[in-house]
């Protein structure tokens, strides 16, 4: 059966609509790190699976490493200072049995922090990250409120030698980035790295979308949990051993 | 028979608007170069921006073009770069600063600041670097340049030049972002 000149048209037109799609969008999504120019897609997105059971007691290594890289210094005032990533110890009650777990941005992919602004500088980047654009913020604080997770801080003094991949300035909210600049590069978060180097191996990042990275794997085969679940919040970060 | 060649009638007449055109441009380019010297004498209580460029080479876009839009390659860049995660160096604030710190000072800012300099004579307040650091990123690869572009000092007091070419620059059309 051979195919009529009108019925091979109409084969290979759907065929290049099919390699095609639309621009910018793939079937098969390349394993490299993205290039410089190419924007931020809703094909990944970014999460992080904390296992509280490796997280040792007295433990802070993501917390220096999250200041160390974002340039948070302390002013001397532990009520105002900034803090991105903070460590939290549940203890229960009744048998006395404490626990450690690092405690941060939740990247929800519903985010209340994004629903209160007024301005629009609490955002959701495409890949997942919950981000402040501080152009636009005006210091409200009412993002500050509506977080569950109580991950966002305010900036109440005067900054210098800021970093230069991390720009921060007084009278703006901030929060954890997820290392925005160093996953731009094709990087892990700061306090991955360091959870990793120090033998810790509690934090595990990468993409959920993605069926075969190894996140998606033990998310799918281990139990994790969210915090505050109830909310419906969807979060990016979740947590084993609780 | 002045109506037998009206185009010389014409011609004459041109001609004498033309000559009385002339010297009325004239005398006004004459008063408005008063002007500018009275004027270069009178403001002479406000420094001059020194523009210092150590390094040799094309910026981003051509020197006039940056001048007059600058803050707009800037602002567009930034929108792209929170939002989309789009990281090109080109019109980076980043790449800005690491090209134009001051060799002593590593900063765009202070008295010969490539940024604060021209700004403070412009009376334009920027507020780029109450968040964003002013100061050079000391990479291997900065460094490496910064040595080679080093200059003598005569060769930097060559490169140095006092700009009145800022009043010849149209004026901007963008709003300051």
């Amino acid at each position: 059966m051979s195919l009529s000149r009108r019925e091979f048209l109409g084969v290979s037109g759907a065929a290049v609509a099919a390699a095609t799609l639309a621009p910018g969008l793939r079937l098969i999504d390349l394993a490299t790190a993205r290039s410089p120019e190419e924007a931020v897609s809703t094909l990944q997105r970014w999460g992080l699976l904390i296992d509280t059971n490796q997280c040792g007691t007295g433990c802070s290594a993501c917390v220096t490493a999250c200041n160390d890289e974002n340039g948070l210094t302390s002013h001397g005032r532990p009520e105002s200072d900034a803090q991105w990533i903070r460590t939290v110890t549940l203890k229960d009650k009744e048998t006395g049995y404490a626990q450690t777990l690092p405690m941060m941005c939740q990247h929800c992919e519903e985010p209340p922090c994004v629903d209160v602004c007024p301005t629009g500088a609490s955002f959701k980047r495409d890949d997942g990250i919950v981000l402040v654009d501080k152009h636009i913020c005006i210091g409200c604080r009412y993002c500050m409120m509506a977080c569950p997770y109580k991950a966002r801080s305010f900036v109440h003094e005067d900054l210098t030698d800021q970093k230069p991949y991390a720009p921060r300035g007084k009278g703006t909210v901030e929060s954890c980035t997820l290392c925005v600049h160093r996953v731009d590069k094709g990087q892990i978060p700061a306090c991955v790295e360091a959870c990793t180097a120090d033998g810790g191996k509690a934090m595990l990042f990468g993409d959920i979308k993605d069926p075969n990275s190894e996140i998606s794997q033990r998310l799918k085969s281990q139990p994790s949990k969210q915090i505050r679940a109830d909310l419906n919040l969807n979060t990016g970060v979740r947590y084993q051993g609780l | 028979m002045l109506n037998s060649n009206p185009m010389l009638h014409r011609t004459a007449w041109l001609v004498s608007v033309l000559a009385a055109g002339g010297l009325f441009a004239a005398a006004i380019t004459g008063s408005a170069h008063a002007d500018a010297d009275h004027a270069t004498k009178k403001i002479s209580r406000v420094a001059q921006p020194t523009i210092i460029i150590e390094k040799e080479g094309e910026c981003v876009e051509p020197e006039d073009v940056m001048k007059r839009d600058h803050m707009k390659f800037i602002l567009h860049q930034r929108d792209k770069t929170v939002h989309q995660g789009v990281r090109t160096e080109k019109y980076s604030l980043k790449n800005c600063v690491n090209c134009h710190a001051n060799s002593k000072t590593n900063s765009v800012l202070g008295k010969d600041g490539f940024c604060a300099s021209c700004h403070s004579y412009a009376a334009v307040s920027i507020d780029c670097f109450s968040c964003h650091t002013a100061t050079g990123e000391k990479t291997a690869a900065n460094q490496d340049k910064a040595t080679v572009d080093a200059k003598s000092p005569e060769q930097l007091g060559q490169m140095v030049t006092t700009v009145p070419a800022i009043k010849q620059a149209p004026a901007s059309t963008g709003k300051a972002p």
